[in-house]
């Protein structure tokens, strides 16, 4: 079996499970935000099923409108908070503790290999890096979770991706993940299991693995996973005690399609308007002028994303004409910035820094673009409005082109500056 | 079941463009109708008249998860998406809801807006009574339909019901 299925079987009491086979798993974390979780809770209530399976398995912030952009935000985010008084919810991280969901879970040790993840979202594939099965569903699921604590799934079958060769100096886990998506398409894992193994994803750390895991979704896939390892053992036992168990796939597991790719050539990736598989290595690019720069989301948003950042921004300035605009994921990550004094570097170089929030990654607020205005983003969508208007562009590229792309005002290779 | 087409042949249509984010803010039906396919077709909600279905090609519904994209379809008097494939939360979502989706390959390059389409559910079948064509769909499995008569995902547990024997 592979690690998907192992972890899958673990959680319905059966020995073995196959691809295909509809069953009903056990969830051990459902994460819960602002836009999903309210109508969850209403349906529940209204069919008199106001009830909470075990709260302590349940995770709670509010991220994607708060601090709340309007009123109806604000009514989202009570609805939010009331229900987490009455159940009495403890893991419930309010405005000036909060973060991005899929940041916050891992950094704050809920996480943990071999379990499963839940939250009615789709980057819930992010929590893959740490080896749990996690993925993204909608408020229906969500409900169902937190009254019955188990879910349905079809087990998906798997595509092995084995990542070999050295990353040039700027080049990051993103580059390799909008590369991957580039070759395979938006649904060239539709349904299926990405599982990212190989020396290239050994050497990365954690936070980098989950940049890849987080767009597993953005190729069509159910759920991205790293086999965990020492370095996740490392990280996860220096935020919880917990137990979990670990595991990985069989010699003989069998998959849908194995994709290896040496990554030693590989350029910064740009990926254009208006699909993530939109890549283009960034020596092929033409001149294209940007108005915005947009750092943040659960996607790179993380303190080595702000680090990369900075380091491109140290003594520079952000071109005349560009805004960029600097999100950090969680409250952790802000404060860590603000301590290592990353956010003195963003400020001096002209950024606006904001508090954690979603933000303009889906066009909510603090960023949000006009008609015909270009941004290049560290997020990890660019559809058609993804950010604003409808006829503004969304380029998506790693943290180091971003920075590198709001000195020169154009998109930039990073390595310019490195 | 029967209704209208209103045919989209671009794939990848995804639920942003389904319901923009902007509109996130209340998970109203009603009010999300109002904006249903805007960023798309801006003109649709002026065509949209209940019972109408939708086609579309491969890949429906991808992006984010939002279950207000159902909700919007639905709010806006969608009783079915009929498309080549769908992107795989959209479909999770449509069953949970018993909203129908259903997978028709092909459909998409057959079927001309305004057509008039008649759903056979448990045979499988769509036909096309403009063109007086057939076309055979991925049939819905078992629990889906158990889903779909429930109501929904929520009631189907409330009744105490399981999918499986796991
Ligand atoms: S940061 Fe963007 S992609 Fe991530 S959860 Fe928020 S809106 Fe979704």
């Amino acid at each position: 079996m592979t690690i998907t299925e192992k972890i899958l079987a673990a959680h319905c009491d059966r020995g073995q499970v196959r691809p295909g086979e509809l069953i009903e798993a056990e969830i051990d974390v459902i994460m819960c935000n602002d836009v999903t979780t309210p109508p969850a809770i209403s349906m529940l209530v209204e069919r008199g099923m106001d009830r909470v399976f075990d709260p302590d398995r349940i995770v709670v912030t509010p991220d994607h409108f708060v601090p709340n952009k309007d009123i109806k935000s604000a009514q989202l985010a009570k609805r939010l908070r009331n229900w987490v008084n009455r159940h009495g919810i403890r893991n419930y991280y309010e405005v000036g503790t909060h973060g991005i969901c899929h940041a916050i879970l891992p950094e704050q040790g809920h996480v943990l290999p071999g379990t499963t993840v839940i939250c009615g979202d789709s980057h819930t594939c992010t929590h893959g890096a740490l080896g749990a099965f996690a993925t993204g569903v909608g408020s229906t699921d969500l409900a169902a979770a937190i009254y019955s604590g188990r879910l349905w799934f079809k087990v998906p079958e798997s595509i092995k991706f084995v990542i070999n060769g050295n990353l040039q100096e700027g080049v990051y886990s993103k580059d390799i993940i909008l590369q991957i998506i580039d070759r395979i398409g938006v649904d060239g894992a539709l349904y299926k299991a990405m599982e990212f193994t190989g020396p290239t994803i050994e050497n990365l750390s954690v936070e980098a693995r989950m940049t890849i895991t987080n767009m597993a979704v953005e190729a069509g896939a159910k759920s991205g996973i790293v086999p965990a390892d020492d370095r996740t053992i490392e990280y996860v036992r220096a935020r919880t005690d917990r137990d979990f168990q670990i595991f990985h796939s069989d010699q003989d597991a069998e998959y849908a399609q194995i994709v290896e790719i040496d990554v030693s050539d590989l350029e910064p990736i740009v990926a254009f308007p208006h699909l993530p598989s939109n890549g283009h290595p960034i020596s092929e690019i033409e001149e294209i002028k940007i108005d915005q720069a947009y750092l943040g989301s659960c996607t790179n948003g993380r303190i080595e994303d702000l680090r990369v950042a900075a380091r491109i921004l140290k003594g520079r300035r952000v071109a005349p004409g560009v805004r960029m605009i600097v999100v950090p994921a969680t409250t952790r990550v802000w404060r860590q910035a603000l301590q290592e004094g990353l956010l003195e570097v963003f400020s001096e170089a002209g950024c606006a820094i904001s508090t954690p929030t979603c933000g303009a990654c889906l066009g909510g607020y603090m960023g949000i673009l006009a008609e015909g205005e270009r941004c290049i983003s560290s997020t990890n969508r660019n559809f058609v409005g993804r950010m604003g208007h409808p006829e503004s562009e969304v380029y998506l590229a790693s943290p180091a082109t971003v920075a590198a792309s709001a000195i020169k005002g154009t998109i930039t290779d990073p390595r310019e500056f490195l | 079941m029967r209704g209208f087409a209103h045919v989209y042949r671009r794939t990848h249509i995804n639920t942003d463009e389904i319901i923009p984010a902007r509109y996130l803010n209340t998970d109203d039906e009603v009010q999300l109708a109002r904006h249903v396919m805007e960023d798309i077709d801006p003109d649709f909600v002026k065509r949209v008249k209940p019972g109408n279905f939708i086609v579309a090609a491969d890949d429906f519904g991808c992006g984010s998860s939002r279950e207000h994209a159902i909700w919007a379809l639905r709010g806006a008097g969608i009783k079915a998406v009929i498309a080549n494939s769908f992107a795989r939360i959209f479909f999770r979502n449509a069953i949970n809801n018993g909203f129908l989706a259903i997978e028709c390959r092909g459909i998409a390059d057959k079927v001309s807006d305004g057509d008039e389409l008649e759903i056979a559910l448990r045979d499988g079948i769509i036909n096309n009574l403009s063109r007086n064509e057939h076309y055979r769909f991925t049939p819905i499995p078992d629990f889906a339909l158990k889903i779909m008569e429930a109501g929904g995902l929520l009631n189907h547990i409330k009744e105490g019901s399981k999918f499986s024997s796991g």
